[in-house]
């Protein structure tokens, strides 16, 4: 039998009195896609943030391969995030350095985990970029060149290039046009196959989850309404808020 | 000149640099945050160094200031009469004869000494600035050791110009443990900075950061596997002491493109003179 990957037990996380997100609990398989919808402001960035460590949640806990990823010394948790997970940004500009190349971007992970080889380094970059369907001779332009398609496939190849275990992404097709949308949803379709990949993805975008996730956690005012397979969840919403979700009344 | 403290710096100021100096030579490479004072010189002259210097002198010492290697400088001359003026020590230009030297972007070529002090004058004493603007982060950066982007910039050299174009202020480790700036130093000089007998002071005054290297601290300068450090300098002899490992300046002499190479350091050039050693264009220069 397997263990969840990531478990998280009654998060809460609060702005002074206001709530950003309270009393979430679930479990992450090893190579499960969890989708996290509800409309702007119910808490699902809030809620991804403190999975990553980038908040501290005011109570709950959240282990990550049977670890206490709270009680965990900073330097610890901040080479996990360098290693084992990765984070997409919803504006890639957040997740890129822009003002180095694209292969300085990729390989930067390398070199923050002690990789000390010129061309061994850049060969990978070159390697990620192809992967991400940008072209080999882009691998010195800055992303400020790049359209926003590209900036954030650039962003998914920097976060993929050590072999993360876990993924969090927050809105990663927000803001871009369907047609890339729609290019950029199949990439990270096949990424996630092909290395097995776990993943919480944030969105507000039923299509997203539709095509990537497994499961789905609907959120409403901070709190969790109601959780389970994608098709289940979209084809027969229980929860009355899910249920105008899914019939596009309300508009997310 | 009496209405001056001794050095210009009032006492309760100078031990409050000198227990900052205390501090960053038990931790060597840590930035040492410490409350810059005015000095009447402007900040972009060395004030970090200035401070530095007069916090450590005591009447005995003898001063040398260099400026790119060159003691007679507008800056060199002005910081060494600031000295002479405020704490009436004897000057040298010498470096064997010194025992306090402040410096802007250079190491002697004559090696140093136990009992001496080099005083470097620091524009920017962060090296992850140029990546990271952040103070917050890179203050967490150092105290995890997460010094990645150090090979970030590196790795965009080499992208860029086929090789590490850095070639002043070329980034370093120190004891395994800290990553530094060595001031704008040429990399020639990175390998001086490494077990030297001296103790080498670092002071930024806009920045309010004091560094230090006590004697014999193992530095060593970033690099790739495949693209190793290298202490470069001009493929030249000095054409007026014929110093062949000495660094060397351009100097432009006519308007038909004439050029000569010429020891940065004046007085390591003058001394080999002295003692009989000829260059190339020697005759013509003398
Ligand atoms: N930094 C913050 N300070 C105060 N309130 C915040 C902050 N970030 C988010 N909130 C509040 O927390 C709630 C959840 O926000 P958020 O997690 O951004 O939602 P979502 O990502 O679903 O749009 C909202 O009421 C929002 O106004
Ligand atoms: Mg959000």
């Amino acid at each position: 039998m397997t263990a969840p990957i990531l478990s998280v037990q009654h998060l809460e996380r609060r702005y002074g009195a206001r709530i950003g997100c309270t009393d979430v609990s679930f479990d992450l398989w090893p190579g499960e896609v969890l989708g996290i919808v509800g409309e702007s402001g119910s808490g699902k960035s809030t809620l991804l943030s403190c999975l990553a460590g980038h908040q501290r949640p005011d109570a709950g806990t959240v282990t990550y391969d049977g670890r206490d990823v709270l009680a965990m010394a900073e330097t610890e948790r901040r080479r996990l995030a360098r290693t084992e997970w990765a984070y997409v940004h919803q504006h890639a500009r957040d997740g890129l350095r822009m003002g180095v190349s694209a292969g300085a971007n990729v390989g930067e992970r390398l070199m923050a985990v002690g990789q000390r080889h010129y061309g061994d380094i850049r060969a990978a970059a070159v390697d990620w970029l192809d992967r991400v369907e940008i072209a080999e001779d882009r691998v010195d332009d800055r992303p400020s060149a790049f359209s926003g398609g590209m900036q954030q496939r650039l962003q998914i190849a920097r976060n993929l290039v050590t072999g993360p275990r876990l993924v969090f992404m927050d809105e990663p097709t927000g803001g871009l046009d369907v047609s890339v949308q729609a290019r950029l949803l199949d990439l990270l379709r096949g990424l996630v196959r092909d290395m097995g990949l776990s993943v919480v993805i944030v969105t507000h975008d039923l299509a997203v989850v539709r095509l990537l996730a497994d499961r789905l956690m609907v959120m409403k005012s901070g709190r969790v309404v109601e959780q389970g397979l994608t098709d289940q969840v979209l084809d027969d919403p229980q929860h009355a808020y899910t249920q105008l979700l899914v019939s596009s009344v309300l508009q997310v | 000149m009496s209405e001056y403290n001794f050095a210009y710096l009032d006492e309760q100021t100078k031990r409050m640099i000198r227990r900052a100096i205390l501090k960053a030579l038990a931790i060597p490479g840590y930035q040492v945050p410490f409350a810059s004072r005015e000095m009447p010189m402007p900040y972009g002259w060395g004030t970090g160094g200035v401070q530095l210097t007069a916090a450590c002198l005591t009447p005995d010492d003898r001063l040398k200031v260099i400026d790119q290697g060159a003691d007679d400088t507008t800056n060199a001359v002005s910081i060494r009469k600031f000295f002479q003026r405020t704490a009436g020590v004897t000057v040298t230009t010498a470096t064997t004869d010194a025992t306090l030297i402040q410096t802007r972007h250079r190491i002697p070529e004559t090696p140093l000494t136990q009992g001496q002090i080099l005083v470097y004058q620091v524009p920017i004493p962060e090296p992850l600035r140029f990546l990271e603007p952040r103070e917050t982060e890179t203050r967490k950066m150092h105290e995890l050791e997460e010094y990645g982007l150090m090979h970030v910039k590196l790795y965009e050299d080499i992208a860029r110009h086929g090789q590490i174009a850095t070639s002043y202020a070329y980034p370093v480790k120190v004891e395994g443990r800290y990553v530094m700036d060595p001031s704008p130093i040429p990399k020639f000089d990175n390998p001086k900075l490494s077990d030297s007998p001296a103790i080498q002071l670092f002071g930024a005054g806009r920045e309010q950061r004091i560094y230090a290297l006590p004697p014999h601290t193992h530095v060593v300068s970033l690099d790739f596997d495949d693209h190793p450090f290298r202490a470069t300098k001009a493929d030249h002899a000095c054409d007026l002491c014929g110093a062949d490992a000495s660094y060397l300046d351009e100097v432009v002499t006519d308007d038909a493109g004439g050029r000569m190479f010429v020891c940065s350091d004046t007085d390591f050039c003058t001394a080999r003179v002295a003692a009989g050693h000829k260059g190339r264009l020697a005759a013509e220069a003398a």
